[in-house]
């Protein structure tokens, strides 16, 4: 059995669950519904299998995610995902921050920042709006959470407009949330090379 | 107040948000997310079919959660809830993060599990869920006591986030 692991990477990891993921031959009609299983779509990540134990949340939260994710307007997609970086490297998602370091290098056709990020943490340092985002990301992220004012006149003098600083944090909050079920309901682990 | 309405623009009301302002114009431009929000409040904190977790003991559950995160008023909402839910002796424990289970195995995993996660979940190994089976918990309840808790780390960091937008706007 592959070794949980603890460091940052941007290849995507396998979830290993530390709970019994539901299974599809006893789901419920809810549980269905939630996880979108038709006969052309049977395939579902532990992951999810593992939230649908809890349907009536999962069936609250997947549109929520999708929402703040990926609706139009306001902050663009990328930054949205610098967001969710952020709060992963705070909570140490390694899985978490591999999907979105992977989608935030595939949406800005560059590694760089995400290298930085992962080499120095919190301390990286970025061009100043990526910095403003990012910092306000992490300290957002803290419990109790340590954003200031400061913080927030960084995003305002960095150009940040309302609705893209509203969208910021919707989305490092998302990851308060999303980080605190990936991170403790299973373990990230290397892919098992194909046989 | 009537405890739905009490719901619907609880996030709005707990960050200060002045109406027709800045901030205002922005949460009306995301209405659609703030309306999600709102079912995943109803279904992490009082869902359908709560399984081992009551109604009462979430509410308590998100008291201490808030406190934790050292927002008494969401905390003084929730204690709200949990009350009319019902205080039971556990409701009671679990609301106070000074207290981690007073003897009871179930209680102390819970509050271990629930104050790690919420403060510091960079440091969550696989033997915190192998804790919460050992206290007799099952899995169904283990992912909708951590659907609870995370979600309700996304809740308060959205009202913290809030604040500061009110306050600078």
């Amino acid at each position: 059995m592959s070794e949980t692991l603890h460091e940052f990477t941007t290849t995507i990891p396998e979830w290993r669950p530390r709970v019994k993921p539901i299974a599809l031959a006893t789901a419920s009609q809810a549980q269905l519904d939630a996880l979108k299983v038709t006969p052309s779509n049977t395939k579902v990540s532990d992951y999810v299998l593992v939230l649908a134990n809890d349907v009536e949340t999962l069936t609250a939260r997947t549109p929520l995610f999708n929402a703040i994710m990926y609706n139009r307007g306001g902050m663009g997609r990328a930054e949205r995902e610098l967001g969710a970086i952020g709060a992963s490297v705070v909570n140490r998602c390694v899985y978490c921050a591999a999907v979105h370091a992977s989608r935030f290098n595939q949406l800005t056709k560059s590694e760089e920042v995400t290298q930085r990020i992962f080499d120095d943490g919190e301390a990286a340092e970025l061009e100043p709006r990526q910095a403003a985002i990012f910092r306000f990301a992490a300290r957002l992220s803290k419990t109790p959470s340590e954003a200031d004012e400061k913080d927030m006149l960084a995003l305002r003098e960095a150009g940040l407009k309302d609705d893209e600083i509203l969208d910021l944090i919707l989305s490092a909050a998302l990851f308060g949330w999303a980080n605190r079920l990936m991170h403790t309901l299973g373990d990230p682990v290397a892919k098992e090379p194909a046989a | 107040m009537d405890a739905v309405m009490d719901e619907e623009d609880l996030i709005a009301r707990q960050a200060g948000i002045v109406p027709a302002g800045p901030v205002s114009a922005a949460l009306e431009g995301r209405a659609d997310i703030l309306e999600m929000t709102r079912k995943a409040a109803e279904a992490s904190l009082r869902p359908a079919e709560p399984g081992g977790i009551s109604h009462a003991e979430r509410a308590a559950i998100a008291v201490r959660i808030a406190r934790l995160n050292g927002d008494d008023a969401l905390a003084a909402h929730y204690a709200a809830m949990m009350e009319r839910a019902d205080v039971s002796g556990s409701a009671a424990i679990l609301a106070d993060p000074g207290l981690d289970g007073a003897g009871d195995a179930r209680l102390t995993a819970l509050t271990g599990y629930i104050d790690l996660v919420s403060v510091a979940p960079k440091n969550t190994v696989a033997g915190d869920i192998e804790t919460l089976k050992a206290a007799g918990i099952g899995d169904a309840d283990i992912v909708r006591l951590a659907e609870l808790t995370a979600f309700l780390a996304y809740q308060v960091r959205v009202i913290a986030g809030l604040k500061l937008m009110q306050v600078t706007a």
